[in-house]
């Protein structure tokens, strides 16, 4: 039935694997109507799809450098975009996305501008530039274009800080999912997540990374749409929601008018649980932390490497570019999904007008809910009557943000195979993100640590081992801080696009756009932004400094940043020009046709 | 060589002023509109808040046309010099 090469039939291939994937779906909505239980189910999804990941994964496998590194550069635009978007759209975006739009309302929606503004940045400032220049990884173009050890190794160090703050919370994601899924206890969950990982990145580098990511995007994609569409039509709020909630922005607003948002009378116990206190969308005052928050979630989407290798795999510089576009569309059905899901769920719950409706209704009653007792029982959820007058006020009602895409399948009433299908929805892309990241690490430190600095003479096979080697220490080591549970997934999240803009932001565009910016310049801008964003971190998020204009912990970008800026120009200025090789260099990185500036197999 | 370099150098002027374009546009979508997000809401688009729905619908459209856009054109300025890689 298939012929010819793989990448001939990319669209057989995938065709073939969706159907295949919905058709396990229906077996498993029979089994769940023939009397099968809900943990047999979510097991079920769990290991068919890690399945599909791991054979992918081995069929995959390769020992060439330029298979491993950049999966050959033959990947469509139109494939590398769904694997951009789930390398992209991490266990944060899927789990947690709706439930900050739920509690965060309108500051939070910098998240959402952000996470997707960003892409014009890197569309117009880096993917087709850094793909001319035919780079492994994000430090190869600095260490090339600046020239010299030390500006390589100052862009491996931002970018180690950067990724890994990143893929712990993608460990913590997949652990957390396969804990609740499989019923073992979180940091057993953790290393069987990462094992699932390994088996999609070791064999095949970034071309096995590459075609598992697009199996997962149909996965979390088919995982994210599914209920917001069967619960829409269940509850009748239309048949595609997403541009007919408006009504459900004003109904609510009138509902925050009515009930009052205020902060809960006390503590419930339960770690992690709120009360909502934001309301859905007013802007007051606002729009300075909206706007610094996309800022910094922007120009940290331009620099993040994990993401700017992905443009390294396509065939031409026109393809790259047309990928970005891909990317963006795929994102954008995640994410303007996520604030309808948000909003329809938070009228579900506070409309007394709806059969769903929690607040208001008895104490005894709301108590009694199946899904408030299944949630309740495992510590996402509390109900307190803190006023004693038996009724379910708004600030009574607590819940983790997490749940608002856990639980919606049923606080509408779906069927359980559903929460199975959210499940793997949420391990692929918690998985996706972690294998692009604990690559991004593993080739910057096996090409431009171990190759380029190093041990220049090292052959192909052997740098494939070091590879692999260092891929294995680094995701240990990532899931044994994620086992501490230091953080809660957004925090972290946030802090490695600021740490990824202050440190890299600006040497990246500079060394495109800027002919002037030399050695110098680009370590001085890597080491001061990157220096002073993390001492400004520190001092907000530990040190007890008081944050300056409003500008807290998640948005230290906006500090980092412009000290990068002025360092590199300042210095570069002060020191002479780059040589006339290397402003070449810059003037042939600008134009698509004609060869890469590194060899194919550099 | 240096009708070369000439030819170059028209390529990349054209090149920056789209990207200029582009940045222009995208600021206006991603920092000016979420900015005045309170007085757009007085006004009503497809039944919502039209402050809100620039904030989670209306900008992401627009930044999706603006990468297919920008990459259009600029397809048709490699063209024009004959430096396209496809």
């Amino acid at each position: 039935m298939i012929k010819g090469k793989f990448t001939d039939n990319l669209a057989k291939v995938y065709a073939l694997y969706t159907l295949g994937f919905l058709a396990f779906f229906v077996l498993m909505a029979v089994f769940e109507k023939m009397g099968a239980g809900a943990k047999a189910i979510g097991i079920g999804f769990l290991c068919f799809t890690i399945a599909i990941y791991a054979i992918i994964g081995y069929l995959s496998r390769t020992a060439e450098a330029s298979a491993y590194y950049v999966a050959g550069r033959e990947v469509p635009a139109l494939y590398n975009g769904m694997a951009t978007a789930a390398d992209w759209m991490s266990g944060a975006s899927f789990v947690a996305l709706a439930g900050g739009v739920y509690f965060g309302g309108y500051p939070y929606l910098g998240f959402i501008i952000g996470w997707t503004g960003g892409y014009v940045l890197v569309n117009s400032l880096m993917a087709p530039y850094l793909r001319k220049f035919g780079c492994y990884t994000v430090p190869d173009f600095i260490g090339t274009r600046y020239g010299g050890n030390l500006a390589r190794f100052c862009a491996i160090v931002v970018l180690v800080v950067a990724s890994f703050t990143y893929v712990t919370a993608q460990i913590n994601a997949t652990g957390t999912i396969a804990a609740q899924t499989l019923g073992v206890p979180f940091e057993l969950g953790v290393w069987m997540g990462l094992l699932g990982i390994f088996v999609c990145s070791m064999l095949g580098g970034m071309r096995g990374v590459t075609w598992t990511q697009v199996a997962q995007y149909i996965v979390l994609i088919i995982a994210y749409l599914t209920p917001i569409i069967w619960m829409s039509n269940k509850q009748g709020f239309g048949i595609i929601p997403h541009f007919s909630y408006g009504g459900a922005v004003h109904r609510i607003a009138e509902l925050e008018a009515q009930y009052g948002l205020s902060k809960a009378a006390g503590d419930v116990g339960v770690k992690g649980v709120r009360v909502l206190t934001t309301p859905q969308n007013s802007p007051a005052g606002n729009e300075w932390g909206m706007v610094t928050l996309a800022i910094c979630m922007m120009c940290g989407t331009a620099s993040l490497p994990h993401i700017l290798m992905r443009y390294f795999t396509t065939p031409s510089v026109r393809a790259a570019r047309r990928s970005v576009g891909w990317s963006l569309l795929f994102i954008f059905f995640l994410y303007f999904s996520a604030p309808a899901l948000a909003t329809l769920t938070k009228l579900q719950l506070l409309d007394p007008n709806l059969a769903t409706s929690v607040i208001g209704k008895s104490f005894e009653e709301v108590s009694n809910l199946e899904w408030v007792k299944h949630w309740s029982s495992v510590g996402m959820l509390a109900v307190a009557d803190q006023s004693g007058d038996g009724i379910v006020q708004l600030n009574e009602f607590f819940m983790r943000p997490d749940i608002v895409v856990l639980a919606t399948p049923e606080i509408a009433g779906l069927p359980y195979v559903i929460s199975g299908l959210v499940a793997a929805g949420g391990l692929a892309a918690a998985m996706s993100t972690a294998d692009g990241l604990l690559l991004a690490i593993a080739n910057a430190l096996s090409h431009d640590l171990y190759y380029k600095i190093i041990d220049p003479k090292a052959d192909t096979r052997k740098r494939l081992i070091v590879a692999r080697v260092l891929l294995l220490f680094i995701g240990a080591a990532g899931a044994a801080v994620a086992s501490l549970r230091l953080t809660g997934i957004l925090g972290s999240v946030a802090w490695a696009f600021d740490f990824a803009c202050s440190g890299l932001f600006f040497p990246l565009v500079l060394g495109v756009w800027w002919k002037r910016a030399n050695k110098a310049g680009a370590i001085a801008g890597m080491v001061g932004g990157f220096c002073v964003g993390s001492w400004y971190l520190y001092m907000v998020y530990a040190g007890g400094m008081a944050p300056w204009w409003g500008i807290d912990h998640i948005r230290f970008g906006i500090i980092g940043m412009p000290v990068s800026l002025i360092c590199m120009i300042v210095v570069s200025l002060l020191t002479p020009a780059p040589s006339a090789e290397i402003q070449k260099m810059v003037d042939d990185t600008r134009i698509p046709s004609g060869e890469t500036i590194l060899g194919s197999s550099h | 060589m240096s009708a070369n370099a000439d030819a170059a150098a028209r390529h990349w002027e054209k090149t920056r002023n789209l990207t200029i374009l582009v940045l222009i546009v995208w600021f206006i979508l991603s920092m000016v509109v979420p900015w005045i997000t309170n007085s757009l809401n007085s006004m009503n688009f497809l039944g919502f808040p039209l402050g809100y729905y620039m904030c989670v619908q209306g900008s992401l459209i627009g930044f999706v046309v603006l990468i297919w856009f920008q990459n259009w054109r600029q397809d048709a300025i490699d063209e024009e010099f004959g430096v396209a890689d496809e």
